[in-house]
């Protein structure tokens, strides 16, 4: 096969091909190592020298995965996008990494990120910014923004990331490709340096529906290393549905609507035409668009999200303190000049940012007022959604209210840069799984579908999205040329 | 603030700072307009839909819980100070809280 030809296959495909003899474990890895190396869109934070010494044995036959840079990896590099973690070399791997190497997967190459998960744009990494590979003028999302443009550029052939409130699915739809949060709980967050654990979740990021199906199976499941983790209740199908017959599918006017964004710009045309679009073929395919459901907490979601999120990072963070490990300021007076001194050179601005907002929310005699009030409004949000999913199968909205920005458009103004994650954040903040799945093109742009289910619910949601994948025809070849 | 988040802001870091904070605490105040009396705050957001009336183990599906308390190896000391900016004999060395 030639290199061309390989970088053409889909994951699945590619393991197909090796177990059928046509391809060898190592000649691909090869081929993506070769890209992965020659990176011009500064996707990688560190590429694998060579290929592992033995052919994988498992189901994933050795398939390439690039790996979202905060998750642990046993003495590979795992800096999480900042300077705070430059040259961090872990003693551990995360369960969901190697759940996956177990399965067969191979690692590739750690993946550029917004520093600790925190941004929409992947520009807050202190290894600089990543470029999208549909234009390099613009951003590809964030914060998993590195896994989603090496997967839309061919530069790896899945990848994982992470979502705490859009973070798998935003960088997914400006890029062009799969990308889904699971069910909360749904992946072990061992070994994930935590940013928010209380809407942490790791996912993959694909070409395709079927591959974020088969890097799933191999990805969820109890660890007794996260107390907070579940066991799935079935195994998770490759999809197989074409049609959509009897699906009622349901669009909540608070988050498609043009004036959706409150004090934002609001969803743009662009993207609401393309998403009007892909609902006409899944009427096509015989569902029935229930345009009557409401989720009326919606609206609060971003504000409970950005109490909520900075407030469990500045715990979270706290560990981050020059003793252990990670980088330490020198020449300081005694320790806690040594703290600060260590944060203030260690952390970059967005980081200090909610560090300081999540210490507020959390001081002394503003708990009740800010993280209380906001768990109160999480409740809400959730039983919107329970109430909706009695009338509806799933809920479709768009995944990110604009196409991919240009690189230093909205880093002035926080809110802007917040406002993004606009229709993601209630699918976090009630532990839902969700799916962007790419539905068309706007301005030359891709448009990300968001098709979100009940908890548990991944299988039905990979078939609704697997279905209306084949019917919208989406060609993202165009990317890794 | 700072202090108490133990950050150390530049001069030229503290007027954005506390603009751009404002602009957010804003935003967030749109949590006031909600009246959440006899709402209960969530926890863990999918357990907390569970049924909860069994003792939490690996055996039962889809409930989190505490593993069983079995005492295990931890990392070599070794391995645990590897990663340290500095160290002195067995445990991580850092400067005096009273220099």
């Amino acid at each position: 096969m030639s290199v061309a030809e390989i970088i053409g296959l889909s994951a699945a495909e590619a393991a197909r091909a090796i177990a059928a003899g046509g391809l060898s474990s190592g000649e691909l890895f090869e081929a993506y190592r070769a890209r992965a190396a020659a990176d011009e869109l500064n996707c990688f934070t560190w590429v694998a020298a060579e290929a592992p010494a033995e052919a994988p044995a498992g189901p994933l036959r050795g398939v390439p995965l690039a790996v979202k840079d905060l998750f642990c990896t046993e003495n590979v590099p795992s800096q999480s996008g900042s300077r705070m973690l430059e040259g961090y070399l872990p003693p551990y791997t995360a369960t969901a990494v190697s759940r996956l190497s177990e399965a067969g997967a191979t690692l590739l190459g750690k993946t550029n990120q917004d520093e600790f998960a925190m941004g929409s744009s992947n520009e807050n990494s202190a290894y600089g910014p990543v470029l999208n590979p549909w234009d390099r003028t613009r951003v590809p999302g964030g914060s998993s923004g590195g896994s989603a443009a090496a997967v839309a550029a061919g530069l790896a052939p899945w990848a994982l990331g992470t979502d705490t409130g859009g973070s798998i699915r935003q960088p997914a739809a400006l890029c062009g490709i799969v990308g889904l949060k699971p069910t909360y709980g749904a992946v072990s967050r061992y070994g994930m340096i935590a940013f928010a654990s209380s809407l942490d979740q790791a996912g993959p990021l694909t070409r395709d529906v079927t591959d974020a199906a088969l890097l799933l199976r191999h990805m969820v499941g109890r660890d007794a290393c996260d107390a907070t983790s579940l066991a799935f209740p079935e195994e998770i199908a490759l999809p197989r549905a074409e049609r959509l017959d009897g699906m009622r599918l349901g669009v909540p006017k608070e988050l498609t609507s043009g004036s959706a964004g409150g004090e934002g710009e609001g969803i743009e045309a662009g993207v609401l035409d393309t998403f009007r679009a892909a609902l006409a073929r899944a009427e096509d395919l015989g569902a029935e668009i229930v345009e009557s459901v409401q989720l009326p907490h919606a609206p609060h979601a971003l504000a409970a999200y950005y109490v909520l999120a900075p407030a469990e990072a500045s715990s979270n963070l706290a560990r981050f303190d020059g003793v252990r490990y990670g980088l330490r300021a020198e020449s300081a007076r005694d320790l806690l000049d040594m703290y600060t001194r260590t944060r203030h050179d260690g952390f970059g601005t967005e980081v200090k940012r909610r560090i300081m907002l999540g210490t507020y929310a959390l001081s002394s005699g503003y708990y009740d007022a800010y993280y209380g009030r906001a768990q109160r409004v999480r409740t809400k949000i959730a039983e919107d959604f329970h109430t909706a999913f009695e009338q509806v199968d799933l809920i479709l909205t768009p995944t990110s209210p604009t196409v991919a920005f240009k690189l230093g458009e909205k880093t002035a103004d926080p809110l802007a840069m917040y406002l993004n994650d606009y229709c993601t954040v209630p699918m976090s903040l009630a532990g839902i799984p969700a799916i962007s799945i790419p539905c068309g093109l706007s301005e030359g742009l891709p448009v990300g579908l968001q098709i979100a289910g009940p908890a548990f619910s991944e299988n039905r949601l990979l078939d609704g999205a697997h279905a209306l994948e084949r019917a919208l025809g989406f060609d993202g070849s165009q990317a890794r040329a | 603030m700072a202090r108490l988040a133990r950050l150390r802001l530049s001069e030229d870091e503290v007027e954005p700072m506390a603009r751009e904070l404002s602009a957010v605490l804003d935003h967030i105040a749109k949590i006031e307009e909600l009246d959440l009396k006899d709402v209960a705050p969530t926890t863990h957001v999918i357990a907390d839909a569970m049924p909860t009336d069994a003792t939490p183990t690996d055996a039962i599906p889809t409930h989190p819980g505490l593993r069983a308390d079995r005492p295990r190896a931890s990392l070599p000391r070794e391995v645990a100070l590897a990663q340290a900016p500095a160290v002195s004999d067995d445990g991580f060395l850092v400067p005096s809280p009273q220099a």
